[in-house]
């Protein structure tokens, strides 16, 4: 099982990023816990799908594995590199260990810089100041995405949204990362145009012997390109596991709630019992006990006290329920 | 098929730009039965939200009509006077929006922008109308409905927003709603529980819904018969479940084999997508002959000198292909 393999390129060990909010003249100072105890691994070459809905802390995990955000507690090591609350991410070392691919192709970029500055700048910044390797390096990197050479001279504006986005992940890849954070990479493009970037993006994986953590609330994109799957809700991870024993044997009934609320044509059946109720609860105050048990189908009188710990189902998947030996 | 509650008749819209006018859509038909489901599926640009528009008689400069008809009941409705469309709207045809936040009014209570439907359409006073509308947001199943009344809606969350924008829009139990991807802001849970929360509340008052999505799957789990848009056309219209089994229109199949669907790498393994090249045209640039010819595999010279006319399938389904099937 990956959580086994000796050198995880990414290991997160017990991350917490706690933002304290408020603390004006009458208001006590309150603690928002967008990343509470999170323990991850990424090994060589794996996909990891991260999924969660709005507000359960998956942007806050990425922004601290990226360095953007310092980590309250807990560890974050990245190939050689170690990030903690007291030891903050070296950001150009790290730079060339982690990228990012941004969801909106069309926010990402900079309008006023053509696609040469774009991808010929981190070069430079990186101290690559060859002319020649920098221009070979920009040709080589826009023939792996799928651009064309003499497309490099033209502004974002020029390029529809696909092209964009291959533009965006050619930008990611050009410092030849290893670990490639993919924010949603997919959602603000056409429909027609989605099975372009993820082909893509699975391709370039194969090639480069990328790792990818892929971020997506679509969890048809999470199934087909993830290696392992976690499932995030307010700040901590409900369930992880294999993908495809978080799809099929999915334990934890949030998992089970997301994989019901997919609409999709070629599967009507009934899954009314597994839906969620209502809505998010503030990460601000979650409530007690497990977090998931105001909105759970299979709610008890423990899971409003007892926070359940996240515990082994079968080696390597692991659930955060009180009933997590139950199968749908 | 009944009588239609809405027919609309080769509609054209005009989108007038740099003294130029383009037809960012033409000719579409489709009629809608009392209480049935139409979905209408299509990526962005290609017309779907400015057809709901139009029916709403809510075009706009650039955008005007270009020409068509649109029926409520077999009466003509495109070119009623502004007093009597706003009489019809709220009333007989109502809407919902992608975006509950900026549809809602700011500086108003949910309260009372529910109230004024009660004011404005079934005659009732403002304290009898405060009343309805406790019981609009109850039916809805925005819980402590007496105090949420009194809230702004920056105080609700997105789908209690977009609930109250469904009690708006139900008030007055009107014979059509239009819901332009009423849950693409929500979450997929919240989604889940908003698409059934409009399904009950149409099928208890008899009301029909199109239902504007780019989302195929979520469409054609609600829709009894889904017509699927590209470049400004209506390309395909089916029974949802046919649609599904067997498309007809290339870029319906394409479509259905471009997204990954859950549960599919389980039966059949990884394999790669299937792509559809090419992009979607600009409005001002649509290809001649079939819209869709540069990205279809199946093109041939007639689809470049000849436009496709629909040809029609069983149970009042059409495409508008040369090569379908």
């Amino acid at each position: 099982m990956a959580d086994a393999t000796p050198t995880p390129l990414l290991a997160i060990d017990d991350l917490a990023v706690h933002y304290p909010i408020g603390g004006g003249f009458s208001r006590p100072k309150r603690v928002l816990k967008a990343v509470d105890g999170i323990a991850l691994t990424v090994a060589p070459g794996e996909c990891l799908g991260l999924v969660g809905e709005s507000g359960c802390g998956k942007s806050t995990l990425a922004m601290a594995i990226m360095g953007l955000v310092s980590p309250t507690s807990g560890l974050i090591r990245i190939a050689d590199q170690e990030i903690s609350a007291t030891k903050k991410a070296d950001h150009m070392h790290l730079a060339q260990t982690v990228q990012m691919v941004f969801q909106d192709p069309y926010a990402s970029l900079n309008p006023r810089q053509t696609v040469r500055r774009t991808l010929a700048d981190p070069l430079r910044l990186h101290g690559i100041g060859n002319k020649t390797e920098v221009e070979h390096r920009v040709a080589d990197i826009m023939a792996k995405v799928g651009l064309r050479p003499e497309q490099a001279d033209r502004y974002p504006h020029e390029f529809s949204g696909g092209q964009r986005q291959r533009i965006g992940i050619a930008r990611a890849l050009i410092l030849r990362p290893r670990l490639v954070l993919c924010d949603e990479p997919v959602s603000a493009l056409d429909v027609s145009i989605r099975a372009q970037i993820i082909n893509l993006l699975l391709e370039l994986k194969d090639d480069l012997g990328l790792s990818y953590i892929m971020i997506s609330h679509d969890l048809g994109v999470v199934e087909h390109v993830s290696d392992r799957v976690a499932v995030m809700y307010l700040g901590r991870i409900v369930e992880r596991g294999d993908w495809r024993e978080i799809f099929e044997d999915p334990r934890h009934p949030y998992t089970r709630a997301l994989i019901a609320a997919i609409p999709d044509a070629f599967r009507r059946r009934a899954v009314a019992g597994q839906k969620a109720r209502g809505e998010i609860p503030s990460a601000l105050a979650p409530p007690p006990g497990c977090h998931f048990h105001t909105r759970c189908p299979l709610v008890a009188e423990q899971c409003r006290s007892d926070s359940p710990p996240l515990e082994p189902v079968n080696p390597g998947h692991l659930a955060a329920c009180h009933f997590r030996d139950r199968a749908a | 098929m009944s009588t239609p509650l809405l027919e609309v008749e080769n509609l054209s819209i005009a989108l007038s730009q740099g003294g130029k006018s383009y037809k960012a859509v033409e000719d579409v038909s489709f009629a809608i039965a009392p209480g049935e489901t139409l979905g209408l599926v299509g990526e962005s640009g290609c017309g779907k939200s400015i057809t709901a528009l139009a029916v709403m008689g809510l075009l706009r400069h650039p955008l005007g009509l270009g020409g068509g008809r649109i029926t409520l009941d077999g009466s003509d409705i495109h070119n009623l006077p502004p007093a009597k469309l706003r009489q019809l709207r709220g009333k007989r045809i109502a809407m919902i929006f992608q975006e509950p936040m900026t549809a809602l009014n700011p500086l108003s209570t949910v309260g009372r922008q529910i109230a004024e439907m009660f004011v404005l359409h079934a005659g009732a006073n403002w304290s009898e109308a405060t009343d309805r509308a406790v019981d609009a947001l109850r039916q809805v199943h925005v819980p402590s409905p007496e105090r949420r009344v009194k809230d702004f809606p920056h105080q609700l969350s997105g789908g209690m927003r977009q609930r109250v924008m469904i009690a708006i829009a139900l008030a007055c139990s009107p014979d059509l709603l239009i819901a332009d991807e009423p849950t693409t802001a929500l979450d997929v849970t919240v989604q889940a529980e908003i698409v059934d929360l409009m399904q009950e509340l149409c099928a208890a008052k008899g009301t029909a819904i199109l239902m504007i999505s780019h989302d195929l799957g979520l469409v054609a789990n609600m829709c009894r018969r889904v017509a699927v848009m590209y470049a400004g056309r209506i390309v395909e219209q089916q029974a949802a479940a046919e649609i599904f089994e067997r498309p007809q229109h290339p870029y319906t199949r394409g479509l259905i084999a471009s997204l990954p669907r859950l549960g599919a790498r389980v039966v059949h393994g990884r394999q790669r997508l299937q792509e559809i090249s090419g992009v979607v045209p600009a409005i001002t640039a649509f290809p001649a002959g079939c819209r869709f010819r540069p990205r279809c595999q199946r093109a041939t010279d007639i689809c470049q000198s000849n436009d496709p006319s629909p040809t029609p399938l069983p149970e009042n389904g059409l495409v508008r292909c040369h090569h379908h099937g």
